[in-house]
């Protein structure tokens, strides 16, 4: 069966919440995320789910980690200065191995910024935001029917890999409309992995894909969660080395060993281009409009839609720009996910950079003229 | 093809839900593609406000509009602000009530722009009794003169779009506002 709707990226989200299995939402209304908050304050109990809205964001992080141990699927909504706020939490979560969805709204920053306008200036936060090593998970929607089905995915990832994940949308993302169509065959639910209970139980054991099922409290688990270094028990051991660098390099690992499962790009014209457009979020949607109006004017140029900013795509990547010349990222920020493209790449492709901020999406002429300049070069 | 539309005025008038129906109303119920989008600034009332539809056949890529083929405007400033942007030969379409065209008529007569004028605010008081209805009559107007959307459709989406126990006077609304326009 298939319905069609005409909202927002942020109901979106929220739609895709629920039916991803998300039964919990702590969170505290910010400018331009509020709409997530809003639908589900007002869906959630519908389906037998609570929404707090808590006294601040720091809260909030605390909120969900609880609900997910609770065995709850677990979802906040927020923007940049939230974002801030939530960090030493998410790396709480991290090195708990807590699977819950943090939907960040970007508008202009730092700071409060620009609450009405659109950004994409938080994701280098989203990828070294908290203290120490870790890898995270984080999607981009361009449409929004790309926002309800990456926000089901996102659960999905967060479930299956025990972590937090991040939905790095922006204002124009969020706040635009147009025509979603959910198709219930197209969604697929990972549900979570409960554990056998058994005496000899391990809830942070070193098992060989990185991931460890995750119990539940009241289903009869005895669980020590801590954020200082835990062994397999979860119990603390600050002072091993090995301890350390074993649970860390785990954590790490079980997400850069699965990359090829969990990054996914877009892409079309690679094969022949000359120069490659790369970019994710709603600026994507000015490069296609771009890209499609100067190949028919015989200008070989392809583009590469990023889906899952981190972990960073690399393989794809390099490969779909192995025959360019030019490399052109474009992104609204004055430069982030462009380094990560440029150390990639550099040995390859001479890459540049075009970025916008103040609000505003590039135009597609604005991006025509980058391709020529750089083409004129 | 691809049509843009923008509508401005200051918040609280109504400017984005009107962009919602005329989005909603091309693309659910006359199967076309739209998209609909919007900027205006944290107060909650007397910001400027606009709100932008793109309607088209096929997908839409470019969310944004960039020259508007119509332009409404609902308040003077808004009117000054934004009418440099229209495409030559494009249609303008102004509330006399809330702004003054003469102020912009160099430019409408150096790029050969189309201009209506439709008394949104006062038909709203005068035929329906209620000022907050001049954003619907607006869409009436917008309906007739765009051509891009049917008028079925844009009925359904008002019905769709208002708040419940309000239908009756929104459609009198729109009626009225389709009928401004000859």
């Amino acid at each position: 069966m298939t319905e069609e709707y005409f909202i927002q990226g942020n109901e979106a989200c929220a739609k895709g919440a629920i039916a991803a299995g998300c039964r919990f939402f702590a969170g505290y209304p910010i400018t331009p995320s509020t709409e997530i908050a809003e639908t589900l304050a007002h869906d959630l109990p519908k389906v037998g789910g609570s929404f707090v809205q808590m006294e601040d964001e720091i809260a909030s992080m605390g909120a969900i980690i609880g609900a997910s141990w609770g065995g709850t699927k677990s979802m906040t909504a927020t923007s940049g200065p939230g974002l801030s706020l939530m960090q030493e939490n998410i790396g709480y979560a991290f090195l708990t191995e807590t699977p819950l969805v943090i939907c960040d709204v970007q508008r202009g920053s730092p700071s409060t910024a620009q609450p009405t306008m659109g950004a994409q200036g938080d994701m280098m936060q989203a990828r070294w935001g908290s203290h120490g090593d870790y890898e995270p998970i984080a999607l981009s929607p361009a449409s929004v029917e790309e926002f309800f089905y990456f926000t089901i995915r996102a659960f999905n990832l967060a479930e299956e890999y025990r972590v937090p994940v991040f939905l790095m949308a922006d204002e124009t993302m969020g706040h635009m409309r147009e025509k979603m169509i959910i198709d219930e065959e197209k969604i697929n639910i990972v549900p979570r992995k409960m554990p056998e209970l058994t005496d000899d139980y391990l809830p942070f054991e070193h098992v060989e894909n990185g991931t460890t099922p995750m119990p539940a409290f009241g289903e009869g688990f005895k669980v020590h969660i801590t954020g200082l270094t835990h062994d397999e028990r979860g119990y603390p051991d600050t002072n091993t080395p090995e301890t350390h660098s074993r649970l860390v390099k785990r954590l790490c690992g079980k997400i850069l060993n699965n990359r090829d499962k969990i990054s996914s790009v877009f892409s079309q014209f690679c094969d022949d281009a000359d120069t490659v457009v790369i970019s994710y979020g709603s600026p994507i949607r000015a490069v296609i409009e771009a890209v499609l109006k100067i190949r028919k004017e015989g200008k070989k140029v392809g583009y590469i839609k990023i889906d899952t900013p981190w972990p960073f795509p690399e393989e794809q990547v390099l490969e779909l720009t192995q025959g360019a010349k030019n490399v052109i990222v474009v992104e609204m920020n004055l430069g982030q996910m462009y380094w990560e493209i440029e150390r990639l790449l550099k040995e390859q492709n001479n890459v540049h950079f075009m970025g916008k901020i103040g609000g505003l999406l590039p135009t597609p002429d604005e991006i025509i003229s980058k391709i020529n300049e750089v083409e004129g070069k | 093809m691809r049509t843009e539309i923008r509508i401005c005025g200051f918040g609280g008038q109504g400017i984005i839900l009107a962009g919602i129906i005329l989005g909603k109303a091309a693309s659910l119920f006359d199967g076309n593609e739209a998209v609909q989008t919007q900027s205006y600034g944290p107060e909650a009332r007397g910001g400027a406000s606009k709100c932008e539809v793109v309607i088209d056949n096929k997908l839409i890529e470019y969310p944004k509009v960039q020259n508007p083929d119509i332009l409404i405007a609902m308040s003077n400033e808004a009117l000054l602000k934004y009418i440099d942007d229209l495409k030559d030969e494009g249609t303008l379409i102004v509330d006399p009530g809330t702004t003054d065209v003469d102020e912009v008529r160099d430019f409408i007569d150096e790029h050969n722009i189309k201009v209506y004028e439709a008394p949104a605010t006062q038909t709203a008081m005068e035929d329906i009794g209620l000022k907050i209805v001049a954003n619907i009559v607006m869409v009436g107007a917008i309906t007739k003169i765009s051509k891009v959307i049917s008028k079925e459709a844009v009925i359904k989406a008002v019905e769709d779009s208002v708040p419940k126990g309000t239908e009756e006077k929104n459609i009198a609304a729109f009626e009225a506002g389709y009928a401004l326009i000859e």
